[in-house]
């Protein structure tokens, strides 16, 4: 039997999931703890080897082994550019939809204290933007000659104004920087262009960034780390919500992505407005919009997860509990592979899932503000309306085990108490059972028709 | 070398007409416009200015606002580095029948290079920013 290995070298858990290709079914599942600090492939082997007693690989020829990461810290990512609202936003939803994990956005002229805190930083990836095409380009340049002076050994993707790509190739080719120019995040004012950065981004992050993380032995097992997990999640969702050629999507939908150090949202719709004489304000989104919260998480955010929501809110959603909320918080903090015992256990983690799932989707969507100006009131939407979209789709462990993920999901709909945020409002609630999205995301990168009609059949209504 | 030029409505305003007009007849005219629409505030005209190192800022106010909408936005663009950036502005600026010479002075007062009255055609607008942007005709 033809199969597929597909591999998640996740922050915590090193996570395969086989495919039979013929029957397009999931055959197992399996997962060990990720071992990046000593070989990957210990992991690897350890989970691979639980694999092994599900399945007979004498019956199973796995003739694709493909696989994504977000292990030793995910791709981390700082992106530049010019003016915050315009370019320096473009580039920081570039690096996201490319599964990036931020480590901070700059805008205007780079000083040398702030070329310092980036040098601190350690990113992997230099997103660097501003000016649009034909417009300002002594910013960008300005940014290229700091950086290529100070900051060494980092990759570099250029996207910015086209009328400064020259004067950068000749900066950098003279300081031997390692760089790929490619079209620019914000070509014209107000419009926005971020997958080409994105692409590039890919390209960097499997030539020499799988390589910097000491995942290099791991590609000699497999076909290859195709993409940080994100991005594969975030592929996955698209081809869900448009189909593939031959095969009809769902249309458009929300994943939400409860992890244990970040949450993610992933939304693939338009958003225009769904209601009349409602004006669009600010920079337009990407139709595949990602977010990611850094301070949402099960396990390693729990405590910053407990700071912004406070002791108030978490309790709404668990109000006879018998742990101290903050005491519960700091034990999950410290013990990142905590699995839930008990009922008690379990509900604490729901309730977390809850207040995350209601603030990661309160960040993700647009919001609608009403004005009263001397022409009448007037409704002005900032980002993106999701009020009529027709599936918010979760996965994550807090949903995977949950035995109630409708009731983790439901605080991602709208709450009539806080109109503005623009929510959908009665979506149909669908489970990735079998934690298959960032799975089926690189499966579909060879098999789109496949991986959609897997996800079809494994994503769950509840 | 093509001038560029940011082209909007400030405030509340949502007149969109005028505006249309304006684009059209700066693009036929050779200049690189970038349009921001309706009910801009100042801080849109100064970013999109920025961003696309445009030469000038053309600002229309209809609906009688403009005097408090504007208030300030030259001193915000020096604050911002746009030193010596020109500013036009036009439309409805003021509320009931004014002395026109002495909204002209207030808005001048305010920092703007050049201020038209109701009615005027873009063809003297054009002309005007052609000759102050050194365009050979």
């Amino acid at each position: 039997m033809d199969a597929a290995l597909l591999i998640d070298f996740g922050s915590t858990y090193t996570k395969l999931t086989a495919v039979d290709l013929e029957n397009e079914e999931i055959l197992a599942t399996a997962k060990d703890l990720t071992t990046v600090q000593t070989d990957i492939m210990i992991g690897f082997e350890n989970a691979f080897e639980k694999l092994k007693e599900k399945i007979n690989l004498n019956k199973v020829n796995f003739v694709e082994k493909l696989a994504c990461s977000s292990a030793a810290g995910g791709l981390k990512m700082v992106a530049i550019g010019l003016v915050p609202e315009l370019t320096a936003e473009a580039a920081k939803r570039a690096a996201l939809g490319a599964g990036a994990r931020i480590l901070d956005v700059y805008s205007f002229e780079l000083t040398n204290f702030e070329i310092e805190e980036i040098i601190d930083k350690k990113p992997d990836i230099i997103l660097l933007a501003g000016g649009t095409d034909g417009g300002n380009k002594d910013c960008i340049i300005h940014n290229a000659k700091l950086i290529a002076k100070y900051i060494k050994n980092v990759p570099i993707v250029v996207a910015g104004n086209k009328n400064a790509q020259d004067e950068i190739s000749d900066i950098f080719n003279k300081y031997n920087i390692y760089y790929k120019i490619t079209e620019n995040v914000m070509p014209k004012l107000n419009q926005i262009n971020v997958e080409p950065a994105r692409k590039v981004i890919r390209e960097i992050f499997m030539e020499k960034i799988v390589e910097a993380k000491g995942m290099k032995r791991a590609e000699k097992f497999i076909n290859g780390i195709l993409m940080p997990t994100p991005a594969a999640v975030l592929k996955a969702a698209k081809i869900l919500a448009d189909g593939t050629d031959k095969e009809e999507g769902i249309g458009e939908l929300i994943v939400v992505d409860i992890g244990g150090a970040t949450t993610d949202v992933h939304s693939i719709a338009s958003g225009e407005p769904s209601k009349a004489g409602v004006t669009l304000k600010g920079l337009p989104e990407p139709y595949a919009k990602r977010t990611v919260e850094g301070d949402l998480g099960m396990r390693v955010s729990a405590v910053s997860l407990l700071e912004t929501a406070g002791i108030k809110r978490i309790s709404k959603f668990i109000p006879n509990s018998k742990y101290d909320i903050e005491e519960r918080c700091k034990f999950l903090q410290s013990n990142i592979s905590f699995v839930p015992k008990n009922e008690e256990d379990l509900e604490f983690d729901e309730s977390l899932g809850m207040v995350a799932t209601e603030i990661v989707m309160e960040r993700h969507v647009g919001t609608i503000e009403c004005l009263y100006t001397p022409l009448g009131t007037i409704y002005s939407q900032v980002g993106k309306d999701l009020l009529n979209v027709k599936y918010l789709i979760g996965t994550g462990g807090v949903i995977v085990h949950s035995k109630n993920p409708k009731k983790i999901l439901s605080t991602g709909k709208f709450n009539p108490a806080f109109p503005n945020y623009l929510k959908p409002v009665n979506p149909e609630i669908l489970v990735d059972r079998e934690y298959i999205l960032s799975a089926m995301g690189l499966l579909a990168e060879k098999y789109p028709d496949k991986a959609l009609r897997i996800i079809k059949k494994y994503i769950v209504r509840v | 070398m093509q001038k560029t030029v940011v082209l909007g409505v400030i405030g509340a305003d949502c007149h969109a007409v005028g505006n249309k007009i304006l684009e059209r007849a700066l693009s036929e005219a050779g200049f690189n416009v970038v349009n921001i629409g309706v009910m801009c505030s100042q801080e849109e005209f100064i970013n999109a200015t920025i961003e696309t190192n445009a030469d000038a800022i053309l600002v229309s106010s209809l609906y009688g606002h403009g005097e408090i909408d504007c208030r300030g936005l030259r001193e915000k663009c020096d604050e911002a580095g746009l030193k010596n950036i020109l500013l036009y502005i036009g439309g409805n600026l003021v509320v009931g029948k004014q002395d026109w010479s002495d909204v002209e002075k207030r808005f001048k007062g305010m920092g703007f290079n050049r201020v038209y009255p109701p009615g005027t055609s873009p063809e003297i607008g054009i002309r005007d920013l052609k000759r102050d942007l050194g365009i050979e005709d």
